[in-house]
């Protein structure tokens, strides 16, 4: 690739015609070890992609919000001498202070707290859900694309329809007949988000498997499962891993929505959502940060999220560089 | 083509069946009748109310009735509102949610068609960055943190917009404003990327070359074959706009369909969640139905007939 540049002589130009010297028009010796000299460090294509990442400044920066973010999620509460659900019943709808940083709620609940457990939550459901949608979309779209013919025909069909259903529509469904628990929110946003990772990888894999180098697999009697795995996924990694990384605002976001509906966790227990649907009462009376902090958290996520997934996916999708 | 369309319109049919037996299936599943919780009532009562609502029945008549019910687009009395049918609540609720919609796919698509455009044109100059900066905004913001948003700052602070109901022009430009702005960011990004694509192409240098003013190539030459890609996601968009109305009406207390569909759920009124559930399926299954047909008839370079990537 470009990396191995081979040594040549500097091309200098002249300042003036008139002063060309002769040497210059001698021909080179041949130097049979220097010609195979690598000048350049060879990047492998990690290397290359985390090299191109480092320069997004947007990216890097919704990456360390997000690392902040999962370091204050797990010991966050730790510093705090309040927990989650006990309120404080004279302590009601205070605003932010040196005691409380993010104020109170109308239970006298410290919204500092609860924005970490929030935190929590909110990362759990994404990251839960990115995991879940990685597994069963690697595994199904790996085996229709490679297998091909009427395997993927049929395959594909069912994907079809799985897309054409409403996405939230059926998560709503499920959660009303399993009841709310933060187990069936992350079993109903897999029930259908998988379909996107399961068509990204199919594509992929559809393109890759006419390669010599899967042939030569192939003709060595390699078993179907360890060519997808050896052979196939470790090039379809960088569409991957963009997809997970779009796939958690996505649950962040749904799994807010439907706490905001009341679908989702329920109070005590905090999540952004909740803490956002329990705020949008008082909002005319002033009390700002019960709104505030939730909306602000949820929304940086989603931003952090979505900045980083751009970024990766400049950095790791070679078509895209210009 | 007409293949295509006659194989899609049989899928079309084939999903809707499908969730409307998941539908029928799931709230089967739920343990006890709708009536257990009220427990004024005495046997007789609540075997007549039962029978009223045909849940005496074997489970496959019902299924059978019900499967009737969705064809003849009848879907029965509501559960916890007896003076009312959920065709009645669909009849009030619908005009007003699609009002509301039109009005946000209309913003979203020539606000997001400009900025997208715009941005393409200043390729990584400065308003560039900032209509991008803008449309990832735009999509990290979740559309109830936007309409609290806009209801403390434009409603409540300056005073400038009333912040709830719909009773006048006035009254639906929060909402809107709440509702387009996901779209809007997704629409921006979209035909910047494939605008940028396009104007790369070599009937674009002809167009130039013609000495055709910049107007003209962009909007006549360019905007055609870049918009095709926004074509495609109009579906999903229309979904999410439409699962985006529950909240937003909630949020600004406008009587539309979303909120007889959240009041469902939240007192589990399953002829309503029923109802109101296949209707929003069949209405958005039947839009990405239209939206995969004009696709092909707006580029006729798609075969839409070919197999699977092979």
């Amino acid at each position: 690739m470009l990396t191995e540049t081979k040594e040549t002589k500097d091309q200098h130009t002249p300042s003036t015609s008139s002063e060309i010297p002769d040497e210059w028009f001698k021909p080179k010796e041949k130097d049979a070890e220097g010609a195979e000299t690598v000048v350049r460090p060879s990047l492998s294509y990690w290397q290359d992609a985390w090299r191109r990442l480092r320069g997004n400044t947007l990216a890097m920066a919704g990456l360390v919000f997000l690392i902040l973010l999962g370091l204050m999620a797990i010991f966050g509460p730790i510093f705090s001498p309040y927990t989650v659900s006990q309120g404080n019943l004279p302590e009601q709808n205070l605003p932010p202070s040196a005691d409380h940083w993010f104020g109170t709620d109308n239970l006298g609940r410290d919204v500092f707290t609860r924005t970490w457990y929030g935190a929590r939550i909110s990362l759990f459901v994404g990251l839960m859900a990115a995991i879940i949608d990685f597994f069963i979309g690697v595994t199904y779209g790996g085996i229709a694309g490679y297998k091909g013919g009427r395997t993927d025909n049929v395959m594909m069909r069912i994907i079809e329809i799985l897309y054409g259903l409403p996405y939230l529509l059926v998560v709503i469904l499920l959660l009303v007949v399993l009841g709310p628990s933060l187990f069936t929110i992350i079993v109903a946003l897999t029930v259908t988000g998988w379909v996107g990772m399961a068509r990204i990888v199919r594509g992929q894999v559809l393109q890759i498997k006419q390669n010599e180098f899967v042939l030569a697999s192939q003709s060595f009697g390699t078993k179907t499962s360890r060519i997808i795995r050896k052979n196939l996924l470790p090039n379809t990694m960088g569409p991957i891993i963009v997809q997970m990384t779009l796939t958690v605002p996505t649950a962040i976001f749904a799994e807010a929505f439907l706490s905001f509906l009341g679908l989702g966790i329920q109070s005590p227990f905090a999540s952004w959502g909740v803490m956002a649907n329990d705020a949008l009462g008082v909002i005319l009376s002033g009390d700002w940060w019960r709104l505030f902090f939730p909306a602000f958290f949820i929304s940086a996520t989603m931003f952090a999220f979505n900045v980083l997934g751009d970024g990766l996916q400049d950095a790791l999708d070679p078509k895209l560089r210009r | 083509m007409i293949k295509y369309i006659v194989k899609r319109f049989f899928l079309m049919i084939l999903t809707i069946f499908i969730i409307a037996t998941l539908t029928f299936f799931l709230m089967n599943a739920i343990p006890g009748s709708p009536f257990n919780e009220e427990k004024t009532s005495n046997a007789v009562v609540q075997e007549n109310l039962e029978k009223h609502f045909n849940l005496d029945k074997p489970l496959p008549v019902q299924y059978v009735l019900y499967l009737k019910s969705i064809v003849t687009f009848d879907f029965g009395p509501s559960i916890k509102q007896p003076t009312e049918t959920v065709n009645s609540l669909l009849g009030r609720g619908f005009p007003i949610s699609a009002e509301l919609g039109i009005w946000t796919i209309l913003v979203a698509l020539i606000s997001g068609i400009t900025l997208g455009v715009v941005a393409a044109l200043r390729h990584n100059k400065l308003i560039d960055y900032t209509a991008m900066t803008i449309a990832v905004l735009g999509i990290s913001i979740p559309n109830f943190v936007l309409a609290t948003l806009v209801i403390q700052v434009i409603a409540v602070d300056l005073k400038l917009l009333p912040a709830a109901t719909w009773n006048s022009p006035q009254h639906m430009i929060l909402p809107i404003i709440a509702l387009a702005t996901g779209p809007m960011a997704i629409i921006a990004r979209l035909t910047r990327s494939s605008m940028l694509e396009t104007l790369t192409q070599d009937y674009i240098k002809t167009a130039r070359a013609k000495g055709l003013s910049p107007f003209k190539i962009v909007v006549k030459h360019a905007l055609r074959n870049a918009l095709m890609p926004v074509v495609t996601i109009l579906g999903t968009l229309l979904a999410g706009i439409l699962t985006g109305t529950f909240v937003i009406e909630k949020i600004f207390a406008i009587p539309g369909m979303g909120k007889y569909f959240v009041q469902g759920i939240n007192q589990r009124d399953y002829p309503v969640i029923m109802g109101t559930t296949v209707f929003y399926s069949t209405f958005l299954v039947l839009m990405l139905f239209l939206v995969d047909i004009m696709y092909g008839v707006l580029d006729p370079r798609i075969k839409l007939h070919k197999k699977g990537g092979e």
